[in-house]
């Protein structure tokens, strides 16, 4: 038996890695939702998200170091960026990879090489445009501060920034597609595209939409990771595979499932790390993959994109 | 003029021709059945009408104008209703939020509207925060009539309201098929159950094959020897 030693602070860096992949991990399970596809360009938008945010609070902030109110408006400022610029590119890979193969009815694995192809386009692209070496944002705040202690587990004020960004974008995207007419189309194309066509959904504007909110999200997902971790063109390949571990451990096509698998994910990867050897981090993580393919393929909570999922 | 008309519509699936000249007329305020067996080409026939497919060639012709190549989210928008073969009600949503979708396209109140469809179906009112997925099939048939009617059509497209149900809802639906009727909306009704088809029905069309080979008034057909033999169970006189 190990032990799973500091207990509380584990918890809280389980839950702010947690969050993350859930945000990603979103925008894989939307897609799939109303395509059944999975976009492997998703990490690609990730990445461009962190770079948005990076030009966009570098040039911001210039020499000065922000405080207080500034701080918070540094931050809104990066994530509504990394989200707008994860929404555009989310927006022209659909346009650009899926929908003409779409248009002439292709074959599953055409799309897998296409969204594979579009990746390795988009982050070479980077790699060439802004250099292949890691940079950081400036930081909107102190990155090492504390925000607060919990149990004798110091909390970073960086995590309390991912967990708010975090549970805002979650419960704003619930209830978008709880009662919002958009949420509904989504939800019927997910369920049933022919009828949802037949109700008077236009499907490829709601694959679109689909598309730009999964960028939305992955964008900003981007732009968090990047403060605390860097940008660089590759940023996107890890997290980008362990928020698919944690999709497809909610249940591929489950927004709620997309939650739950994101921070069971963090919480595992984190304890389990703790418990063995740090560097067994992404093997555990795999792992989870592997295992809940061949166990469990339709996840926790099963694939559903529907009201109570 | 005819509300709705197909003129020598040709489908095909792949190298399958599933309708070959195909040519129907629906009037203003009719009933008209469209009757065949398994195979026969009515699913077809409807989700050509909704442009899920593409008569090559043909013409589907509604309300004088020529809809071919209207994508099929715009055609409900024109006044088509379609209730699709096995109901296809959202599992994962509750019985309002079904109803919700068939007025996908309408902005505003929707108040009249369910209370119309609550007034034809009292179980549905019963059921409303219900997930389409766990209501009997009866229900689903009677939600996914509702969901059509909420889009307010000129012309109802029913695909076998009748499959799998037992006979007193059967008789249950016919009822609401002709009260439909009376409230001024059109019905195209493709069935199998001939017999009941036929008696609520002005007018029929028989489909063999992706061919039309017979069209007549109702009783005409309920009374034709060849109808009565091949598909309402009866020995040819
Ligand atoms: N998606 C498809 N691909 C290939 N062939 C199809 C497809 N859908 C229908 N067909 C074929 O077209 C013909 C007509 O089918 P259709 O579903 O229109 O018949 P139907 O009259 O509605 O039959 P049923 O009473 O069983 O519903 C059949 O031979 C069927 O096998
Ligand atoms: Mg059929």
């Amino acid at each position: 038996m190990c032990i799973i030693h500091p207990f509380w602070s584990l918890l809280v860096s389980g839950l702010s890695d947690g969050f993350l992949y859930a945000l990603i991990a979103l925008g894989y399970t939307l897609v799939y939702g109303v395509l059944q596809l999975i976009n492997f360009a998703h990490s690609e938008v990730f990445m461009s998200g962190g770079f948005a945010g990076y030009f966009i609070l570098n040039r911001t902030i210039g020499s000065h170091t922000p405080h207080g109110l500034d701080s918070v408006l540094m931050v809104v400022l990066g994530t509504v960026g990394g989200a707008v610029f994860g929404g555009l590119v989310a927006f022209g890979l659909e346009r650009a990879a899926y929908r003409p193969l779409r248009r002439r009815n292709a074959p599953r694995i055409a799309f897998l090489i296409s969204a594979i192809g579009a990746s390795y386009f988009l982050y070479n692209l980077a790699g060439k445009e802004f250099g292949r070496d890691a940079v950081s944002i400036k930081a909107p705040f102190n990155l090492d501060g504390n925000a607060f202690r919990l149990f004798g587990a110091q909390v970073q004020t960086y995590q309390v920034v991912v967990a708010v960004a975090a549970i805002v974008m979650l419960v704003g995207l619930d209830r978008m597609v709880a009662v919002t007419r958009l949420g509904k189309g989504i939800r019927a194309v997910a369920q049933d595209a022919d009828t949802a066509s037949l109700m008077g959904v236009n499907i490829d504007r709601v694959i679109s939409q689909t598309f730009v909110i999964g960028g939305l999200l992955g964008g900003a997902a981007g732009f968090l990771f990047g403060l605390n971790y860097g940008v660089v063109y590759t940023m996107g390949f890890t997290p980008g595979l362990k928020a698919f571990t944690a999709a497809v451990l909610g249940g591929i096509g489950n927004i709620r499932g997309a939650v739950v698998g994101g921070l069971v994910l963090g919480l595992v990867e984190n304890f389990g790390s703790a418990c063995i050897q740090t560097s067994w981090r992404d093997v555990i993580a795999f792992g989870i993959l592997v295992a809940v393919l061949i166990i469990r393929p339709t996840g926790l909570l099963g694939e559903r994109l529907g009201r109570s999922a | 003029m005819s509300l709705l008309a197909l003129q020598a519509v040709e489908v095909s699936y792949g190298s399958i021709r599933a309708l070959k000249a195909v040519s129907l007329e629906v009037q203003e305020g009719e009933i008209v059945t469209l009757l065949g067996a398994n195979g026969a080409g009515k699913t077809t026939t409807l989700r050509t009408i909704s442009g899920l497919l593409v008569p090559r060639p043909g013409k589907v012709i509604f309300d004088g104008a020529d809809i071919q190549g209207v994508a099929p989210h715009e055609i409900v928008g024109l006044g088509i209703g379609h209730v699709p073969e096995g109901r296809r009600i959202f599992p994962r949503m509750t019985v309002v939020e079904n109803l919700e979708m068939g007025a996908y396209r309408r902005r505003g109140n929707l108040g009249p509207d369910l209370d119309r469809v609550f007034g034809l179906f009292p179980v549905l009112l019963e059921r409303r925060k219900q997930l389409g997925g766990t209501l009997s099939g009866g229900e689903q048939q009677m939600l996914a009539i509702g969901r059509a009617l909420m889009g307010q059509p000129r012309v109802l497209l029913l695909d076998e309201p009748s499959m799998g149900l037992a006979p007193l809802i059967v008789a249950q639906i016919f009822g609401i098929i002709k009260e439909i009727r009376q409230s001024g909306t059109t019905v195209l009704l493709v069935e199998q159950n001939a017999a009941q088809a036929l008696s609520v029905a002005d007018r029929g069309y028989v489909l063999e094959t992706g061919e039309i080979v017979m069209s007549d008034r109702a009783e005409v057909l309920l009374h034709d020897d060849r109808v009565r033999a091949a598909y309402l169970g009866e020995g040819a006189a």
